[in-house]
């Protein structure tokens, strides 16, 4: 029963990894705004940089501040803990890198964020790593895409912006089936509307630019670890399992029997690819994680209105949200995503191209521009921005056409957000006349 | 490191280094549902310091191959056979809460081959509520969640580099718990502390000055607890020290350099 010793969400998302600072009394998290941190002496000092004590030596490495955001957010989501990274792609790049070099594979969803999707299919190619991309839903084709130097699977709770659901415990059974592990870009959702290591993947991350910050301030990621994946058991991987030269030869799944992969991303990739968290950064995303149990239950009445108001209005040609029946994902969503599926949607209009970029320009609250997860409510063109370097082929594969909208629903009066749709539909509708 | 014990493949941590002769050895061992990896932050230390180190899984846990023992006085007899099977004749031992009981009676069995003993949020007897004892047979899950919760003291665990000392704490239980498809490693062992009634005589029959770490907050293993243990040896003219951290069971996780701290300045 939650208690003072057994606390909630709501609780862990203002306490977790936090108390009053021992040295000032300060009640807030105090930002440690410095490069590095006094020994006490030579032996200390080469016990922290042989990890044989606790502590900090340098903030790429580690930070005091980043440390409390680290705890949260693996408090929240429920895992050993968790790893700040300069944006939610450094988050991505720290959990390839970390298990696999040139030769590696991956099996990916389709329905991925378009940084993500340039990032396998581009970027990480020319360093060696391959990516087999398969539709979130189709089952076989996960099995299927499996190669004996597979090393990841990868997927989003809820694709950006077709907010496919990803059936988390079926891809994740495949990936161990397959003796790997299954890592979750939980960025659209956030750990109040889904958990994902509870319900089988063994890696998380965030853009915590989005939701967890919550105000459009900073670009900032965070990895966690569920500590449940068998790195000895699966074979697979020697980064973790035998000796690492660039670390005094430590064998990181000796030294730790549920946090091998998080010791040796900040070990090794951290430590050597440096995108690291600023604190003032990581204080902000605190900042925004103490409300974020408030803001998503509005995020989520605030989206129910208007997909409601949407889905009925004439001039919609569709609206892709697993609240409707229509949605491939509906069934599932109420499985996996009680509490809501997010706030980030897309929808289509009836009209042209051009009637889009109307509607765009007509609209007064919402924001036009690249990010989602604001407070405030925000509109873009998936097609000519966010996924504007994927081919026809793949913005269908993403579920994305030409007109698609797509909205970030933020936590302004929902009836002030439905005056602002309705009078930039009429005006879309007019253009076309 | 792995060795062959009472003939089955048993794990070593060694902290990162080789044994060497010459050098005095520590023996740490895990409670129930642990491994040598509850020891991080103490044993690679040791290590790197002027040690030989031995962080068990004890059988039938974690790498470890092997029955899982049954009771302490089992245990103890694994303790006594690791240390024949690499021929060391003398060791320090240290345990945490179930390895506690285990550290003291193994140290009462090896007599003047114990050089030290070292029993970390310890109690005797240490009787496990009936329920918790259900539950971890029947309901290990939520028996672990409460074991977990009782062994906390804050939501703010200290310094260091992002791990959550909760989640771990329940991941390893887990993990522990699945190494072993035979036997129910958290019952086992929960029935191995219950039922332990040595205590008085081991205390009595040891020969080496004892370290007790205990937590002010521990709700697992109560410190007054161990004032009997404490009050039997300063009867029995062993030298004794009390580290008393303002922490609950999770020592050596929610202050592992003050517990590292208390260890060293006893061992050397």
């Amino acid at each position: 029963m939650p208690g003072y010793t057994d606390p909630g969400f709501d609780t862990l998302a203002l306490h977790a990894g936090a108390r009053p600072d021992p040295a000032t009394g300060a009640r807030a998290v105090p930002i440690h705004l410095t490069t590095s941190f006094v020994f006490d002496s030579s032996d200390h000092a080469a016990a922290l940089f042989n990890m044989e004590r606790p502590g900090h030596v340098y903030s790429r490495i580690s930070n005091p501040t980043n440390a409390v955001l680290e705890q949260r957010v693996a408090a929240l989501e429920g895992g050993v803990g968790a790893i700040a990274t300069a944006s939610g792609q450094a988050a991505l790049h720290l959990a390839v890198c970390t298990l696999m070099g040139a030769g590696g594979h991956i099996v990916a969803s389709t329905a991925l964020y378009g940084g993500s999707q340039n990032l396998l299919n581009y970027t990480l190619r020319r360093f060696g790593i391959e990516t087999t991309f398969v539709k979130p839903g189709d089952i076989a084709g996960w099995r299927a895409a499996v190669r004996p130097n597979t090393r990841l699977f990868f997927g989003e709770t809820v694709g950006n912006p077709g907010l496919e659901v990803l059936d988390i415990p079926a891809v994740s059974q495949i990936a161990h089936e397959a003796g790997v592990p299954l890592l979750v870009d939980s960025t659209l959702t956030s750990p109040w509307l889904i958990r994902p290591l509870e319900h089988g993947a063994d890696l998380v991350y965030h853009s915590a630019t989005k939701f967890l910050s919550g105000h459009g301030t900073v670009i900032g990621g965070v990895l966690v670890d569920g500590g449940s994946f068998d790195w000895e058991a699966s074979g697979r991987f020697p980064e973790l399992t035998q000796a690492y030269d660039g670390f005094h030869g430590m064998v990181f799944a000796e030294e730790s029997t549920v946090g091998a992969f998080l010791l040796r991303a900040r070990r090794e990739g951290l430590r050597d690819f440096g995108a690291c968290m600023s604190p003032h950064t990581a204080w902000l995303i605190l900042q925004g994680i103490e409300t974020l149990p408030l803001r998503m239950e509005r995020h989520m009445r605030n989206t129910e209105r208007v997909v409601q108001f949407l889905a009925s209005h004439p001039f919609v040609a569709r609206v892709g949200h697993p609240l409707l029946e229509s949605h491939p994902g509906h069934r599932l969503a109420q499985r996996l995503l009680p509490r809501g599926a997010g706030s980030v949607f897309s929808f289509d209009l009836k009209g042209s191209r051009g009637q889009g970029k109307k509607f765009i320009e007509a609209l007064k609250l919402f924001s036009h521009l690249a990010n989602v997860g604001d407070c405030r409510s925000l509109v873009i063109h998936p097609a000519s921005t966010t996924h504007h370097r994927l081919d026809d082929e793949a913005l269908a594969a993403a579920g994305i056409g030409q007109g698609t909208i797509r909205l970030s629903i933020g936590l302004e009066d929902a009836g002030d957000l439905i005056d602002d749709l309705q009078r930039a539909l009429k005006a879309a509708e007019k253009a076309g006349a | 490191m792995y060795v062959d014990v009472n003939g089955a493949r048993t794990y070593c941590y060694t902290g990162g280094q080789p044994l060497e002769p010459g050098r005095p050895t520590v023996v740490f061992i895990h409670g129930v549902l642990g491994d040598h990896s509850v020891w991080a932050l103490q044993s690679r230390y040791l290590a790197h310091n002027g040690w030989n180190v031995l962080a068990v899984d004890l059988p039938g846990h974690s790498k470890s191959a092997g029955e899982a023992p049954a009771s302490v006085e089992q245990a103890a007899g694994f303790v006594v056979a690791l240390l024949d099977a690499l021929g060391i004749q003398r060791a320090a031992l240290v345990g945490h809460s179930w390895g506690s009981l285990i550290a003291l009676e193994a140290a009462a069995r090896l007599g003047a081959r114990a050089s030290h003993l070292a029993l970390v949020g310890t109690a005797y007897p240490m009787k496990v509520s009936p329920a918790l004892v259900e539950s971890s047979l029947h309901e290990p899950e939520k028996a672990l969640r409460m074991v977990n919760t009782f062994s906390r003291s804050t939501l703010a665990p200290p310094l260091g580099a992002g791990f959550w000392v909760y989640g771990a704490g329940m991941a390893l239980g887990r993990r522990v718990l699945r190494s072993n498809p035979q036997v129910n490693v958290f019952h086992r062992g929960f029935v191995a502390c219950d039922s332990y009634a040595g205590g008085e005589q081991a205390i009595a029959a040891i020969q080496c000055p004892v370290l007790f770490v205990l937590g002010t907050l521990d709700q697992m293993t109560h410190p007054k607890a161990a004032q009997g243990l404490i009050q039997a040896a300063r009867a029995a003219g062993r030298q004794v020290q009390v580290a008393q951290l303002p922490v609950g069971h999770h020592q050596m996780s929610e202050a592992p350099d003050e517990t590292l701290l208390a260890l060293r300045d006893f061992l050397t």
